[in-house]
């Protein structure tokens, strides 16, 4: 497995802070600014990054995540694109954890061994697949070990026991914890609290979780690590501000950048 | 909680959904196991098959359709069911096991509005609350079904989403689930998707086959040379396929949406010419390009307009159980008048794709062939539709 989730938990822990992780859609609203937008979420001071590849048929997408997919590929922004984009990332920034979040089509279309192979190369440290559960994630696990690529899962509020135990056993990296059920959004808040799910992950020892789903205020972020999440994920919020710039991209970098910034020093513990 | 069902069909299968939805999949596939095994469900089930929707259909030799006197053709007529279609057996079947998991909301995605019409007959009658989505493209090619759902009191919602089609419904009513599934059961319209709907959809619609294999033998007694059946999503053929599977001498052949022919880009022929991967819960065959991304189908007929197909086709065409092929917008159309004319019949647009194959098989039949052909579905739904298209290009007639 790469070592850069388990240095940047590291270091946060001697901060005392927990971690701000921002998501858009790569290529959105097109490749050239797309560059612009994730170099400005590292200067904003993000933590991770997940990222998305654009895909025809994001079901596990609310409208705003949705629409980022569509103008990516109305940009034509391909899987390869992709790829190039985040090894330009790479050279910007060698340390800063890289998270992959894409649908299991894509994978299958590569072929899982290339596919994971790829990410290796241009150095991805996980990936997370939006439709495979944890019932179905053999092949990509398998495939993500052999190459040395975090295979993340996602702990939803209404995992069993069961389940959670299997979750916390496959993942590596870190854990996606779902604040509540539905898609991606800002429409539906988080809902917090969610100590128990964290209770069970860590008797578990599970990676440690970053709460996704409804993070789009500080508040959120704060009480997310109240809660003893180790982080937020924060993604419709942050592709709002693309969607509402789009006729100047310079706002829209510097507006992300701010927002980072922002949701970053609230998770102070 | 230990019976359970195999998710896969060899290769193809599976459930391939957020980790959100397992949960619901696999409450559904539970309730559905000890429904199965419950005589009490059963007898209901079949009092309103019988009772309210008219089974068993009939199987009708035709009289002047079989372009050849060696060639027998029967029509296993569920046009005749309530509904006007096949769809009517699973819907009351997939009600009543929502009913039985205490749940009193139903979503279901439709995309000519056929699966809509029959998820809004069966919530009306089991007293459930019902939302269709439907895309937004659809809603205004198929006023009068967004009309009838509307009358039995189901709320559509247009899809605006992607390509505002049957596709972008099924993404719809999956994301609408994720948030609700506590309340609410999504009747998935076809023998696809994750599982366990490909074998639940399959076993609320064998009855089809069952049927038909009885009536035949009755009235030649013996089982027929062939099976025809249309393809979009699989679930009439799945229907009528089933009971056959075992009988090694009747040749099951499936007919997919051709559209304007295999070598356009204009088509929905999945098996024929799609390639492996995932949609909709599901490994099986799909449309797409060379990077996974999914791919728009076409077909004039817009229940077959669909870019996966049920994952036990798949596995029937990879093991060589049954064979797949497809016919055009224009032989469709041409078998649509043909039984129109010759039987006073007149087919769903879906099923003529069947028929056209079936008087392929008709013509070049050598010595005494017995072919039944599944008439999933009447076409009155279609007469705007095909009046339209014939004006435009008189040569079908």
């Amino acid at each position: 497995m790469s070592n850069r989730y388990n240095q940047m938990f590291a270091k946060l822990k001697e901060q005392k802070q927990g971690a701000f992780v921002p998501f858009v859609t790569i290529g959105d609203p097109n490749l050239a600014t797309s560059l612009d937008i994730i170099k400005g979420l590292i200067d904003g001071g993000a933590d991770a990054l997940e990222l998305g590849i654009p895909y025809s048929d994001p079901i596990a997408d609310g409208p705003t995540i949705q629409k980022a997919n569509i103008r990516a590929l109305e940009a034509k922004v391909t899987p390869k694109d992709c790829f190039e984009l985040i090894k330009q990332i790479r050279q910007y920034n060698a340390d800063i954890p890289i998270g992959l979040l894409l649908y299991s089509n894509l994978i299958f279309a590569k072929g899982l061994n290339d596919f994971y192979a790829l990410c290796a190369d241009v150095g991805i440290d996980s990936v997370l697949v939006a439709d495979v559960p944890a019932r179905e994630s053999a092949p990509f696990k398998q495939m993500a070990e052999k190459h040395d690529v975090d295979a993340i899962f996602i702990a939803p509020p209404n995992g069993s026991e069961k389940s959670l135990k299997h979750i916390a056993e496959q993942g590596s990296g870190y854990t996606y914890l779902l604040s509540r059920a539905g898609v991606t959004g800002t429409e539906t808040v988080a809902n917090m609290p969610i100590e128990t799910v964290i209770a069970a992950l860590n008797n578990y020892n599970a990676p440690p979780a970053l709460l996704g789903f409804g993070i789009s205020q500080p508040e959120h972020v704060k009480a997310a690590i109240e809660s003893g999440a180790a982080g937020a994920i924060s993604g419709s919020a942050v592709v709002k501000l693309i969607e509402t710039n789009l006729d100047n991209p310079t706002k829209m970098v510097t507006e992300i950048t701010d927002f980072v910034r922002v949701m970053k020093a609230a998770t102070g513990k | 909680m230990t019976q359970k069902l195999d998710a896969y069909f060899g290769e193809f299968g599976g459930m391939f959904v957020p980790e959100l939805l397992v949960p619901a999949l696999e409450q559904l596939e539970q309730e559905f196991i000890a429904a199965q095994n419950d005589p009490a469900f059963k007898q209901e089930f079949e009092s309103l098959l019988k009772e309210y929707a008219g089974r068993p259909t009939p199987l009708t030799l035709t009289r002047n359709f079989s372009p050849n006197p060696l060639a027998k053709i029967y029509l296993k007529r569920e046009d005749l069911l309530h509904g006007g279609a096949h769809k009517t057996n699973q819907v009351l079947g997939q009600a009543l096991l929502t009913k039985r998991m205490g749940k009193s909301r139903v979503i279901a995605e439709t995309g000519a509005g056929q699966h809509g019409v029959a998820t809004a007959l069966a919530c009306a009658l089991l007293g459930l609350e019902c939302r269709i989505y439907m895309g937004a493209k659809d809603c205004e090619r198929q006023q009068p079904n967004v009309f009838r759902m509307k009358l039995m009191g189901a709320e559509v919602i247009p899809v605006d989403a992607g390509s505002g089609t049957l596709k972008d419904a099924v993404n719809e009513a999956l994301r609408d689930w994720s948030a609700t599934y506590e309340d609410s059961h999504y009747l998935l319209g076809t023998a696809a998707g994750p599982h366990p709907f490909p074998t639940l959809v399959r076993e609320f619609q064998k009855m089809i086959g069952i049927e038909a294999k009885e009536q035949i033998v009755q009235a030649e007694g013996r089982l027929p040379d062939y099976v025809v059946a249309c393809v979009g999503g699989g679930s009439n053929a799945i229907g009528m396929f089933a009971d056959f599977i075992d009988e090694k001498d009747v040749k099951l052949i499936g007919v997919e949406p051709g559209g304007h022919g295999l070598s356009t880009l204009k088509h929905g022929a999945t098996i024929c010419k799609g390639t492996k991967g995932i949609l909709h819960g599901a490994v099986t065959y799909i449309m797409q390009d060379d990077d996974g991304q999914i791919e728009e189908s076409y077909s004039v007929s817009a229940g077959l307009d669909y870019p996966a197909v049920g994952p036990q086709h798949a596995y029937l065409h990879a093991t060589g159980r049954a064979e797949y092929v497809a016919a055009t917008d224009e032989q469709a159309l041409e078998a649509f008048q043909t039984l129109c004319r010759c039987e006073g019949i007149i087919p769903a647009l879906e099923s003529s794709h069947a028929l056209a194959h079936a008087l392929d098989i008709a013509k070049a039949a050598t010595e005494e062939t017995i072919i039944v052909v599944n008439l999933s579905g009447r076409g009155d739904k279609d007469l705007a539709h095909v009046h339209r298209v014939l004006e435009q290009g008189g040569h079908y007639e």
